[in-house]
This record gives structure tokens, sequence and C-alpha cells, in this order.
């Protein structure tokens, strides 16, 4: 059982939570995650580790309220405790000084990239984080990418703060403006990761996706998670999460995501009237 | 002289195939008290050092012996005998291949029926959890070594069991959030009620065994990390990852591997969904790749969750089925349809990426392959496609690579199998490995047998700290 220490709600259904796992602390690494099963009815879910400390034994996870297990997490709050948390799950992100390093992440991608963001600004790289969110009451962590960005290009939809606009056409006007990229990560909804993909792929930048399928045990023994990327069936929960962003069929991910859209309905139509 | 043997077996009571093919209860009930001491008097007890069914058993189980006592009403004995060698008999007596071990070198299969003796085995490890009999336990005074146990499965559970009542304090690991291995995530309810491994693990948690669940050796601990807290590691990490065949259309939706497809049932309890959050897609129609033990189990959960027509859908010919006979048996009745002599070549979806056929051409036997078993060769222009809801792939798994992709040290065979000695020992100083990982998938009681061999091994190398300049691959 792994208690939760401390909760926050950052913006509309997205929850910030702080839960006692010092066996996971121990061992994280920037682009791990957990995979966290929340009672004995519960499913396994994967969550990004968002940030950790060793010495205290807690993990910090941000998730958005999209289904029944995300919507039921919210209610737990401090002193709940959660059935099982496996991990750090994953291979953990290749960081290393390529220069300069754009991280382009759209809604809740940004919390699931911003242990990567860090680990990359720590090793030295001059680092550009475009952030996407739907409006401004969605914009989330906002002062902490600044510590770890040497430019934060925020933008929303619908233009309500900041300015108007996807992050890819951030992302094009940043290329397109003569600045040298040497390294981009991409997290967030799969369609905005394939447009990063096509864009950087027309100018030869190197560029890592964060995959997101629907996963079961995440320890590479069900075959779920799998992706093709290069031609080949890779498992993303164990040769991932991250992987060249110009090799991977975005589109099979994207369908194999809907798999289950009629049964998550019924689960959270079920749980939402149940808590009524 | 004895009244006349009995030739024929007694039958064992059974769930009614139409009823049970609407729930996960067990199929097979299992003797009663009166029913297992008539089977019992069929045994023609043959003396131990002879005993042909003795020499079919992988952990040496005294047959005869736990058989005399059953009739004797004397069930404690007749736990105790078995349980010398086999600490699992509520488990083995389920899921052993008895008909290709013990049972196959039966003396009675000359007169008659040969002895049940997976059932009565079974009998006397359920009458006993039942009554709450345990054999007397001799557990050795504590001798301060410590050994960590990697994989929750068989092969783990029995070098835990045997190393704990040597002395040793004993941790296991286990990656999921229960303990088991395919024991739980794999076999289904049906066959192997998960009640009967709970009981085995709540056993050796009272004989001193911890267990972590939720800890992933290689991400959440490292295997230099367990080799400086512990003084001997074991590995029986299995052979957990699943196989896909890499054709057209393979990753659309409603196409799973057996390990997914069982996992979500057995161990998520998607049956139940929505009470349980776990789903499972239902539909009507669904093809099973495949024709072993994890085949017959994937096609009967799915009759069981309500697919209406269920194949097995196989590249040779009905005996090179690998399956048990029983499974195979049960599959029938049940009612899964078989196609011998087609493999796929690919699946068509529909306009939302889900499988709709599964495309399959017909082959003929060639010459025989390194197994003595003769090739399928496709025959070209026959193609055809069965229109399907689900696909599972039950094509064969190797060993997961999680815990030694970091660890150069541990050589690996070419199929992905650890290389251990005749002693279970690894490429890695204290670092011994038994059960699917080594063998690539085998029996469950195969790797219990691994699993106290290996313990025997830990101990003398914990006692000595002999450890060989080269370490000799042992063959299986
Ligand atoms: C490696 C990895 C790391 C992740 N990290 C985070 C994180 O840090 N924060 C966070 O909020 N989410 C994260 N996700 C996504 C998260 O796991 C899902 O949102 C969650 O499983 C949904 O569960 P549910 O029962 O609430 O919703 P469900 O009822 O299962 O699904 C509801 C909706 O969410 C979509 N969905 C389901 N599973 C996923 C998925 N794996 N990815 C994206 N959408 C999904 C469904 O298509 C559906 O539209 C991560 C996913 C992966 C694979
Ligand atoms: C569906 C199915 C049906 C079967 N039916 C039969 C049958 O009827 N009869 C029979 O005799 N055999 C059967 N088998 C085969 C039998 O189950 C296996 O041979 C046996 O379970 C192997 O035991 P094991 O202890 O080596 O590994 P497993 O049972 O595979 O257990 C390995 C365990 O190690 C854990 N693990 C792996 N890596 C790590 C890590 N890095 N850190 C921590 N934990 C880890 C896994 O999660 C797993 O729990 C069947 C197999 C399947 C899949
Ligand atoms: S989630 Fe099961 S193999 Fe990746």
């Amino acid at each position: 059982m792994f208690e939760i220490t401390g909760k926050k709600e950052l913006a509309p259904h997205i929850k910030w939570i702080e839960v006692k796992a010092p066996h996971v602390a121990r061992a994280a690494k920037a682009g791990q995650f957990v995979v966290l099963r929340l009672h004995d009815r519960g499913e396994r879910i994967p969550l990004t580790l968002f940030r950790w400390d060793k010495e205290k034994g807690t993990i910090e996870l941000v998730f958005q309220e999209v289904g029944k297990t995300t919507y039921e997490l919210g209610t737990y709050n401090v002193g709940d405790k959660i059935r099982d948390i496996v991990g750090p799950l994953g291979m953990p992100t290749h960081v290393e000084n390529f220069g300069t390093a754009v991280i382009v992440s759209g809604g809740v991608g940004a919390p699931i990239g911003y242990a990567v963001t860090k680990a990359l600004k720590e090793a030295g790289n001059y680092v550009i984080t475009i952030a996407g969110f739907r409006s401004k009451e969605f914009v989330i962590l906002e002062d902490e990418f600044k510590k770890v960005s040497d430019e934060l290009l925020i933008t929303t939809d619908d233009g309500s703060y900041v300015r108007k606009g996807f992050t890819t056409d951030v992302l094009k006007e940043l290329i397109d403006s003569g600045k040298k990229i040497d390294f981009v990560f991409t997290v967030g909804p799969v369609i905005m990761m394939k447009i990063v993909a096509d864009i950087t792929k027309k100018y030869g930048i190197k560029t890592y996706a964060s995959l997101n399928p629907i996963m079961v045990d995440g320890t590479g023994m069900c075959g779920a998670c799998r992706v093709t990327v290069g031609g080949e069936i890779k498992f993303a929960c164990v040769d991932g999460p991250d992987f060249d962003a110009h090799q991977v069929d975005f589109d099979e991910l994207m369908m194999r995501l809907t798999e289950y859209r009629d049964e998550e309905k019924i689960a959270l139509e079920k749980y939402l009237k149940e808590v009524q | 002289m004895p009244k006349q043997i009995r030739k024929k077996r007694i039958k064992v009571p059974e769930q009614d195939p139409e009823a049970r093919i609407h729930n996960f209860n067990e199929v097979a009930l299992g003797y009663t008290f009166e029913l297992a001491i008539e089977e019992a008097s069929r045994c023609l007890q043959c003396p131990q050092n002879f005993a042909p069914c003795i020499k079919g058993c992988p952990v040496d189980v005294n047959i005869p012996g736990f058989i005399r006592k059953i009739l004797e009403r004397d069930i404690k004995g007749a736990l105790e005998i078995i349980q010398e060698t086999n600490s699992l008999p509520g488990i083995t007596g389920r899921v052993c291949p008895q008909e290709e071990q013990c049972e196959m070198n039966c003396v009675m299969g000359k007169l008659g029926d040969k002895i049940n003796i997976g059932k009565l085995e079974r009998f006397v490890a359920d009458y006993a959890r039942k009554q709450g009999i345990m054999s007397e336990i001799k557990m050795a005074p504590k001798n301060g070594k410590k050994v960590a146990i990697v994989g929750s499965g068989p092969a783990g559970l029995t070098a835990a069991a045997d190393l704990v009542k040597m002395g040793y304090e004993v941790t296991i690991y286990e990656a999921l959030h229960e303990p088991g291995g395919v024991l739980v995530y794999g076999i289904p309810e049906f066959r192997l009620p998960k009640e009967i491994v709970r009981y085995e693990v709540k056993y050796l948690q009272m004989l001193g065994v911890k267990f972590e669940t939720n800890a992933v050796i290689g991400k959440t601990k490292t295997l230099y990390e367990l080799l400086d807290e512990y003084d001997a590691v074991f590995l029986g990490t299995g052979a957990g990852t699943p196989k896909f065949l890499n054709l057209p259309g393979v990753n659309l939706k409603g196409i799973y591997s057996a390990n997914e497809f069982l996992t979500r049932i057995n161990l998520m309890k998607a049956f139940k969904f929505p009470e349980y959050d776990t789903p499972i897609k239902k539909g009507k129609r669904l093809a099973v790749i495949g024709a072993g033990n994890v085949a017959m189990d994937a096609a009967r959960s799915a009759l069981r969750v309500g697919y209406e027509e269920v194949y097995i859908v196989y590249r040779r010919t009905r005996e090179f089925m690998t399956a048990r006979e029983e499974e195979i048996a049960h599959a029938e009745e049940e009612g899964v349809k078989f196609m011998f002599l087609v493999s796929p070549t690919g699946f068509i979806g529909d306009e939302n990426g889900h499988v709709r056929v599964l495309k399959l051409i017909m082959n003929e036997l060639g010459e025989p392959d390194e197994s003595g078993r003769r090739r399928p060769r496709p025959i070209p222009g026959t193609e055809f496609g069965l229109e399907v809801d689900a696909v599972v792939f039950a094509i064969g798994q190797k060993p997961n690579k999680v815990l030694y992709q970091e660890v150069p040290e541990l050589k690996v065979t070419k199929w992905g199998t650890l290389v251990v000695d005749d002693k279970y020992r690894t490429t890695m100083k204290g670092v011994f490995a038994g059960g699917d990982a080594v063998r690539g998938e085998a029996t469950v009681v195969l790797a219990m047998g691994d699993g106290k061999k290996a313990a025997k091994a830990i101990d003398e190398y914990i006692k000595t700290g002999e450890w060989p300049a080269k370490i000799k691959p042992q063959n299986f």
C-alpha cells in the first residue's frame, strides 16, 4: 500500500499527487513511468514519473482525468492509499548534451515531459520548451518549466494566453527563424507528435517521441503496448516509451488507442453514476 | 486371493460442458474420499525401487507410497510422502501432463486403465487443505544467510520453500502485484483455482518467506544490488515474453497475445468487467493460432467470456498438437473447433482498424524438422479468409530480458534462455537460475524440479563458497 502525501489540482481535471514509494524513488530516472493499481478490483494504468525525492522516498505524478481509473484516483486524498505501484519502468530517456534541445509538449504531455526537460537542462543543453494548452485555464507548471528552460514558449489553442496557435506552428516558426536545433523531444497527443515528426524529418533534426499506448503489465509480458517502429514490432513498456519519432507508425498508435473506447465509456458512466 | 482388480478408472466428476462454458469454476471436480479410495485400490503397489511411475516423475514422488496411505485413510501420511519431494501437490495434481510422465509408465496399463495418479495427488492436497491438515515441517535453525529469489512462479516458490526450511532467510521479488507467475496470470481459474495458489503462497509466508511484489529486478533493483545484499540469488523469471508473427495487419485491434488475453481474464478478472475495471473485448468469433496448452486455455477462456464460435488454427495435424490430452478433450467437449494444416498469412481490418478477417493458407506436411515433426509447407493458391472478431497468438514465448539486458556477465543462449550448468549455476558467481528462464517454455513440474535442485546447489555454494572457473552448459 502506498500512501498519498500531497495533492493539488493544477487545472480542471488535471491533478498532482505525491506518493510514498521509496522503492521507485530510489531508482527513478527521467523518462520512466510507474504502473499503478488503485485497489483489488482496479485496472493497471501507467503514469510518468514527474518528480521524485530519494531522501523522502516520494514520487510525484500528474494526471488528467479521462476515464474511470484516473477519475477515481482524482478522488483520493492525502492519507489515502494506492494498492500497488510498480516501477520505475521503461528505458530512461537518453540524455546528453546535444546543443540546443527543444521539447514540444501538448496538454498533459507537459508534466510527462518535465523530467526529461530538466535532465536535458542539467546535461548542459540550451533548452527551449514549447508547451501548448487548450486555453488559459489549462496552462500548468509555468514556473516549474521556466526554471528548467532557457526559453519557454507557451501557446494556447484559443489564444486566451500568450498567443494563439498549435505547438507545431511555434516549432515551425522557430525553425524558420533560422534557429539551429540539435534535438527534439515530443510528448502529448499522438496527432501532435506525428506532425512534429513530419516537420523535423524535413529538416533532418533528430527527434524522439514518448509513446503512450495502452498497457497492462508494463514489464514486457503481454504485448498490449506494441507499436511499429521502423517496420518492427516493439513493446513500448520495455523497449520504450521513447522511440525515434521518424520511425514510428503514429497512425497505428492512434488507431490502437481506441480499442476499448466502448468499454471505457461503460466503466466511466457506471463509476460516475455510483459516486453521484 | 485378493478380489478382482478393477480395470476401469474411477471417473472423475466434472462440470457439464453446457454449463461450464458459462462460468469460470473448475471443470474437473476431483475425487471424493470414497472415490479416491476406490481408485487407490486399483494400484498394484509396485515396490518403490522398481515402480516405473516414480521414474516418470520429474520430482521423484513416491507414488505407490502415497497411494497406500490413501488406502489406509491416512491423508496426512500421504501428504507427507508427496511433500518429501513435491511442495505443491494441489498444483501439480491439476496441471502436470501425467499421461507423458508417471501415468505413461503405469504397469496397470497392461491390464486395463492406468491409475489416475494426478487426480489422486490432487485429492490428497485438496482434502488436506480443506481439513487443515499439514505435514510436519522440519525447519533447520536459522543460519543467518540470505537468499533472494526473483520470480514467484513454480521454480521460485519451490526454491524458496526448500531454502527457508534449510534455515535461510528468503525473499521473493515479483514484478506483478500477485505472486504465482503463470499459475496466476496464465493458467485459468477453471483449471487451477487461484485460491490454491494463494494457499501455497500463504504457506510459504507462514514458513517465513518474504514476498516483495511490485518489484521488477533490473528496474526497481538491479541484480548487482541483490548480490550485495544477499549471499546468493536464484532467477526464476520464466519465459514470459510473447511472440507474434510480423504479418501484415498484426497490430490491428482485436489481435492479442495469449498472455494479454489470459492476463486480462485471470489476473485482472476482466470476465467480471465492469465490476472489475479491466475490460476484455467481446465478439462472436475468435481464432487462436497455435495448439499447445496455452492455446487451449485461450480458446476455452474465450468461450467463457462469451465468444460463440472459437477456432484453434494449427499448421500441423492433430497428432502433433502439444497440449495435454485432457485439455484437448475438454476443449472439444466445450465446442472448440479445430482447423488443421493451415497457417496465417495476414489480417484484414475494417474502417476502424479492427480485425475482421484472418487470412490463412493450407499446408501439407513435408520433411521432418529438428524436432522430428514433419514440417508444414504452404500449398500455393490455397489462401482463404476466416471471418473473425478477434485473434489470439499462442505460438510461444521467450524469456523476459528486463532483468539481464544490462548484466553482460549473464550468458544467454540463442533462444534467449539463461546458460546454466548441471547445478543451475549461471555464468555469474552467486547467481542461479531454473524453470522456463533456462528451459524456454516447459512445465510446472520441471520448473519445480529445477527450483529444488537449485536450492540444494545454493546451499552447497553458500556453505563452501566454491564456484567453478568455467560453467559447462547443461542442455535442456
Ligand atoms: C508510458 C505512459 C505514461 C503515461 N503517463 C501519463 C501521465 O503522466 N499522466 C497522464 O495523465 N496520463 C499518462 N498516460 C496515459 C494514462 O495511462 C491514461 O490516461 C490512463 O490509463 C487512462 O485510464 P482511465 O481508466 O482513466 O481511462 P480509460 O477509461 O482507460 O480511457 C479513457 C480515455 O483515455 C484514453 N486512453 C486510455 N489509455 C490511454 C493511454 N495509455 N494513453 C493515452 N490515452 C489513453 C482512451 O483512449 C480514452 O479516450 C501515460 C500512458 C503511458 C503508456
Ligand atoms: C497459459 C499457460 C498454460 C500452461 N499450462 C500448463 C500446464 O497445464 N501444465 C504445465 O505443466 N505447464 C503449463 N504451462 C507452462 C508452465 O506454466 C511454465 O512452464 C511454468 O510456470 C514455469 O515456471 P517458472 O517458475 O519458471 O516461471 P513463471 O511461472 O513464468 O514465473 C516467472 C515469474 O517471474 C516474474 N518475473 C519475470 N521477470 C522478473 C523480474 N525481472 N523481476 C521480478 N519478477 C520477474 C514474472 O512476473 C513471473 O511471475 C502453461 C503456461 C501457460 C502460459
Ligand atoms: S504492457 Fe504488457 S508488454 Fe508492455
